[in-house]
C-alpha cells in the first residue's frame, strides 16, 4: 500500500540506530509497521550471520595483537633481560681500555690485561644476582631455573666479553693466552663462589680481591703482576677446573634463592 | 594438593617457620598474620625456592621438581619486572621460563592479560603503567600457565578499592579448580574471597578454618570493627586494649 519503500542506506542507518532526522525516523518506523517485505529487509543477512557464527570462536581464540617479535624472544632465551645495559657497558669499558693503552698512559702496563678478568664478573652478576636482576625471585621459581639457564646466560656474557677482548688484544698487540684463562677462571669462579654465598656477594668479593691483590700493586709498582704472566697459566687452569667442580656439586643452589644472594 | 608436616624453614639465620603442619586442597586459602609471622617464608617454601630445614612437604603429589614447577604460579611479594618489556612481552617471557609449548604461548598470554583487565594496555611498556596495573601484570604472569597451585604473596598491595573487589572475584574464579594460597594482612580480603583461613603467628600455625569459624572465635571483648577482625584478634591472642600495638 505504501509504494515509497525506504532505501537500503536508510534501512541500514535505522538498524544501526544512527542519528537520523526525526521526520525520516518517523517515516521509516511507520512504513515498517505496515510493510512486511521491508521488515524482512531489516532482518540480519543470513549469510553474514552464518559467517559470523563461524568466525567468532576463532577470533575468541586468536590473539588480537601480533605475536611478540621472534628474534627478541630468541635473544632473551640466552641473554638475561637485566644484562643488556651491562653488556653494552662492558664493551664501552673495553674500548676505553684500548684507547688508554694506545695513548700509552699505562706506563708499560696493559689496561686491557688488567680489566679482562673482571669484565665477565659484572655480566654474570647482572644475569643471576639479586642486586641487578629485578625478576630474580620470579625466575628462580620457574622450571627453567638451574644449570641450563645459568650456562645460557653465562655463555651470552662471554659471547660479548671474549670477542671484545679479542679485538682489544689485536689492537694492542697482546696475545690471547695472557687474558683468556684469567677471564674464564673469574667467570667460573663467580658462579662457583656464587653457589656457596650468592652471586652478588661473590662478584663483590672477587672484584675487591682483584683490585687489592692485582690492580693496586700493578699500578703502584708500574709492572705487570706475576699473576698475569704466562707462567701463571697452570694456576688459572686449576682455578677454572676447581670452579667447574664446585658448580657441578652445588648445582641445586641455582634452582632456589640461595645463589641469588 | 599441598601437604606439609612439621615444616621448619630458615630465613637467614632465624627459623621463620617453626613446625607448621597443614593440608590445603582446592579453593582459596587466606594466609593471615602480622608482619614477620613467616607468611612470605612459608609461601617461598611452597613455591620451592626455599628448602625446608626439617619436616616434609609434598606439593601436587611430589613429582620431579621441574615438572612440578610447570604447574605452579607464583607472585613474589616484591614483584620484580623488566621495565623495558611490554605487558605482552613480559608475560610471554615468563611463559617461556615456565616451559610452556611455543604454540600455546600467544593465546595463553592474551587470556591471562584479559583476565586481569589489561587487554587495552597489552602493548605498553611496563614503565608506563601505574602501581596497581603492575600488580595485575604480576597476577597475569602467575596465572599464564593455568597453574594447579597458585601462590600469591600480598597480591592486593597497590590495588585501589575497585580493583580489589574485581581481584576477589578473580580469586573465587581461580579457586574453583586450583589450590590458591593468598597471603595478606588485610582481614577483609580473606572474609570476602577465601574458603579457608590459615593464621600464622611467630612461625607457628595458630588457626585453620573457615572465615565463619574465625569470626565466631571473636567476642565483643576483642579489638576489631568487624566480627572477623575480632576473631583474628582472638586467635592471635592480641592484647584487647585499645591503643596497644
Amino acid at each position: 500500500m505504501n509504494a515509497h519503500h525506504p532505501s537500503e542506506e536508510m534501512l541500514r542507518r535505522y538498524a544501526r540506530g544512527d542519528d537520523m532526522a526525526a521526520d525520516q525516523l518517523w517515516a521509516v518506523e511507520s512504513h515498517l509497521e505496515t510493510c512486511a517485505p521491508c521488515r524482512g529487509r531489516l532482518a540480519p543477512e543470513p549469510i553474514a550471520t552464518a559467517v559470523w557464527a563461524e568466525l567468532a570462536p576463532l577470533i575468541e581464540r586468536m590473539p588480537q595483537m601480533p605475536r611478540t617479535h621472534a628474534w627478541r624472544r630468541r635473544v632473551h632465551g640466552w641473554v638475561s633481560p637485566a644484562a643488556g645495559p651491562w653488556l653494552v657497558m662492558i664493551l664501552l669499558v673495553t674500548a676505553a681500555a684500548v684507547a688508554l693503552d694506545q695513548l700509552g698512559s699505562g706506563a708499560g702496563v696493559s689496561l686491557v690485561l688488567l680489566i679482562a678478568p673482571v669484565l665477565p664478573v659484572l655480566g654474570v652478576a647482572a644475569s643471576w644476582g639479586r642486586a641487578l636482576d629485578p625478576a630474580y625471585e620470579l625466575t628462580a621459581a620457574t622450571p627453567r631455573a638451574g644449570l641450563p639457564l645459568l650456562f645460557r646466560r653465562t655463555t651470552s656474557v662471554l659471547a660479548v666479553v671474549v670477542p671484545g677482548l679479542t679485538a682489544a688484544s689485536l689492537l694492542t698487540g697482546l696475545g690471547p693466552s695472557r687474558w683468556l684463562l684469567p677471564c674464564l677462571a673469574f667467570t667460573v669462579g663467580t658462579l662457583a663462589l656464587g653457589a656457596l654465598v650468592g652471586i652478588t656477594r661473590a662478584a663483590i668479593v672477587l672484584i675487591a680481591a682483584w683490585v687489592l691483590a692485582i690492580v693496586a700493586p700493578t699500578i703502584a709498582f708500574s709492572r705487570t703482576s706475576v699473576a698475569l704472566d704466562l707462567a701463571a697459566t697452570p694456576v688459572w687452569a686449576g682455578v677454572l677446573l676447581l670452579g667447574l667442580a664446585v658448580i657441578a656439586v652445588r648445582r641445586m643452589a641455582f634452582t632456589g634463592l640461595e645463589a641469588n644472594r | 594438593m599441598i601437604e606439609a608436616r612439621d615444616l621448619r624453614v630458615k630465613a637467614g639465620r632465624r627459623m621463620a617457620v617453626e613446625g607448621v603442619t597443614l593440608t590445603l586442597g582446592r579453593g582459596v586459602h587466606g594466609l593471615l598474620g602480622p608482619n614477620g609471622a613467616g607468611k612470605t617464608t612459608l609461601i617461598r617454601t611452597l613455591a620451592t625456592v626455599l628448602r625446608p630445614a626439617e619436616g616434609k612437604l609434598v606439593v601436587l603429589g611430589g613429582t620431579d621438581p621441574r615438572q612440578l614447577r610447570r604447574r605452579i604460579g607464583y607472585l613474589p611479594q616484591e614483584f620484580g619486572h623488566y621495565r623495558r618489556f611490554t605487558v605482552r612481552e613480559f608475560v610471554a617471557y615468563v611463559a617461556w621460563l615456565k616451559e610452556m609449548p611455543d604454540r600455546d604461548v600467544p593465546a595463553a598470554v592474551q587470556r591471562a592479560i584479559e583476565r586481569v583487565g589489561l587487554a587495552d594496555r597489552a602493548d605498553d611498556k611496563l614503565r608506563t603503567l601505574s602501581g596497581g596495573m603492575i600488580q595485575r601484570v604480576g597476577i597475569a604472569q602467575a596465572i599464564v600457565n593455568d597453574p594447579e597451585v597458585l601462590l600469591l604473596d600480598e597480591p592486593t598491595a597497590g590495588l585501589d578499592p575497585a580493583q580489589r573487589l574485581r581481584f576477589r572475584e578473580l580469586l573465587v574464579e581461580l579457586g574453583a579448580d586450583a589450590c590458591v594460597v593468598v597471603s595478606t594482612h588485610l582481614v577483609e580480603d580473606v572474609a570476602a574471597a577465601c574458603t579457608d583461613v590459615v593464621l600464622l603467628r611467630e612461625g607457628k600455625l595458630v588457626f585453620q578454618g573457615t572465615p565463619a569459624q574465625l569470626a565466631a572465635a571473636g567476642t565483643t571483648e576483642h579489638v576489631g570493627d568487624t566480627p572477623i577482625e575480632r576473631g583474628y584478634s582472638a586467635a592471635m591472642g592480641a592484647p584487647n586494649r585499645i591503643g596497644s600495638w
